[in-house]
């Protein structure tokens, strides 16, 4: 498994196919993946048309945009308009819809919101507008905390006093918890993910296999990694094992980034609670800034409004987050619900299950005889 | 931003706080180091391939590696090309 060419060999592909058809027997098997990246792989390849009708694939809540909940939106929002703030956010940002409409819609009423690409580029417009109070909306998994956490000790490195973070840091472990927790929750094994698994560690899944018995395969984002991840899970169920095993290890260590693991432990601790889009309020499921770290913590410096804002009534985010429902199943899905007019959060990221559903799933309509029409984008 | 996007390593600016050149896909930007300098051997040297997240390398990987992760990015199409434009108007110091 380790060259272009086999990853693009055909043969090898039928050959894993046959693998888990053999090993798949009667049983059925649901499989979430849980990583944005992955979907869009599945999705992209095909992949459930090498699987038997047995073993079934469903999304988890793997892109941070899409599980942000609208009234964090609105928050964010609500400091972009006090006296002298420049906010600043990663693009995925711009467009997701909070209760008073996105980003965009706030600049157009006069919000100085600007996107850039890394929060080392928003301490920069910090450094370079001294007058004005800088703001970053930090967002993502492990993957991005890491990077916010350098910052912020960059910025107190340095002593600048005119930068603080919006902190909408999410924490992956939890958001499984939360899934084995639920009730009727039927799922058979994970394919864990992929790069935020470089920051944490195949090793932080441990207590998926240790706790619940369920599998967990970290796998690489070819279509034969995630073949080979698949027959790696249904081998350990066939054997009645539960493992948390490594197929991308040509990337993701056991252990993690000890570097980037300690600067998030330096400058941020877990909230008690915070609300997930789809899943409602989860424990200890999120990252705030530490007292230590109180002069850049947005939410020391600014009157949050704070108020819950309920799904829009026809989105089904929450049943696709949570492996319920396919995306295509959704009664507004590619009609009045599309990437352009997105009302789900699903919708709005390119990682999110909907929007990758829309943009691959024709590939794959042959197949499934219950898939609603999809229409062209 | 969830794009880890590879890059090479084609100039250490600052070892101090960790701060290099990457060639991105023929786009030189500045990124962080700093995450991978306690990695054995160091961290990564002039021509070392990394896997970048918003301005930080987080994980050193091989050319293989690199280049299939530049094919499947491609494939991706708009998400991808709006990422690397956001890293070309990127300016960290
Ligand atoms: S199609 Fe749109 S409304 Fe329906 S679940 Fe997906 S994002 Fe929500």
């Amino acid at each position: 498994m380790r060259f272009v060419d086999e990853y693009r060999s055909p043969d090898i592909a039928r050959g894993l196919a046959a693998e888990i058809a053999e090993l798949a027997g009667d049983g059925h098997h649901k499989i979430m993946e849980i990583c944005g990246g992955h979907t869009h792989a599945i999705y992209r390849h095909g992949i459930p048309d090498y699987l038997p009708d047995n073993v079934e694939l469903v999304h988890g809540p793997g892109c941070p945009v899409c599980v942000v909940p609208a009234g964090r939106i609105d928050d964010a929002i609500a400091i972009a308009f006090e006296p002298g703030v420049i906010l600043t956010t990663f693009g995925d940002l711009m467009r997701v819809p909070g209760g008073q409409g996105s980003f965009l819609d706030a600049n157009s009423r006069g919000a100085d919101i600007r996107m850039v690409y890394s929060p080392l580029d928003a301490l920069k417009v910090a450094r370079r507008n001294p007058d004005r109070r800088v703001v970053f909306a930090a967002i993502g998994f492990e993957t991005t905390a890491p990077a916010t956490a350098a910052t912020v000790l960059r910025a107190a490195a340095e002593g600048i006093d005119n930068f603080s973070v919006l902190s909408n840091h999410v924490l992956v472990g939890p958001a499984i918890q939360a899934i084995l927790d639920a009730p009727g929750q039927d799922l058979d094994g994970f394919l864990g993910p992929g790069h935020v698994s470089t920051v944490i560690g195949a090793s932080a899944y441990e207590f998926v296999a240790r706790d619940h018995g369920k599998p967990l395969v970290v796998s690489g984002f070819e279509p034969l990694d995630v073949l080979q991840a698949i027959a790696w899970l249904l081998r350990q169920r066939q054997e009645g094992r539960a493992e948390v095993t490594n197929q991308y290890t040509r990337v993701v260590p056991w252990e993690g980034n000890r570097a980037a693991l300690r600067a998030i432990d330096a400058t941020m601790e877990p909230r008690a609670t915070f609300e997930w889009r789809g899943l409602g309020e989860i424990p200890w499921s999120a990252l705030a800034l530490r007292e230590e770290y109180a002069a850049f913590d947005a939410e020391r410096h600014f009157t949050l409004p704070g108020r819950r804002v309920a799904d829009h009534r026809a989105c089904q985010c929450a049943e696709v987050l949570t492996g319920r429902l396919k995306p295509w199943q959704c009664a507004v899905f590619g009609t009045v619900c599309t990437p352009e007019n997105p009302i789900g959060t699903c919708m709005v990221s390119s990682e999110g299950a909907c929007a990758a559903y829309y943009h691959y799933g024709r590939l794959q309509l042959g197949r499934d005889a219950h898939a609603a029409p999809v229409p062209s984008p | 931003m969830c794009l880890g996007i590879p890059g090479r390593i084609v100039a250490i600016e600052d070892p101090e706080i960790g701060l290099a050149t990457a060639d991105v896909g023929g786009v030189r930007r500045k990124v962080s180091i700093q995450l991978l300098q306690e990695e054995p051997g160091g961290g990564p040297g002039i021509d070392d391939w990394v896997l970048i997240h918003v301005g930080f390398a987080l994980a050193q990987i091989d050319e293989q590696e690199a280049a299939e992760t530049f094919r499947r990015l491609e494939a991706i199409g708009d998400p991808y090309r709006e990422e690397l434009d956001e890293l070309a108007s990127s300016d960290i110091e």
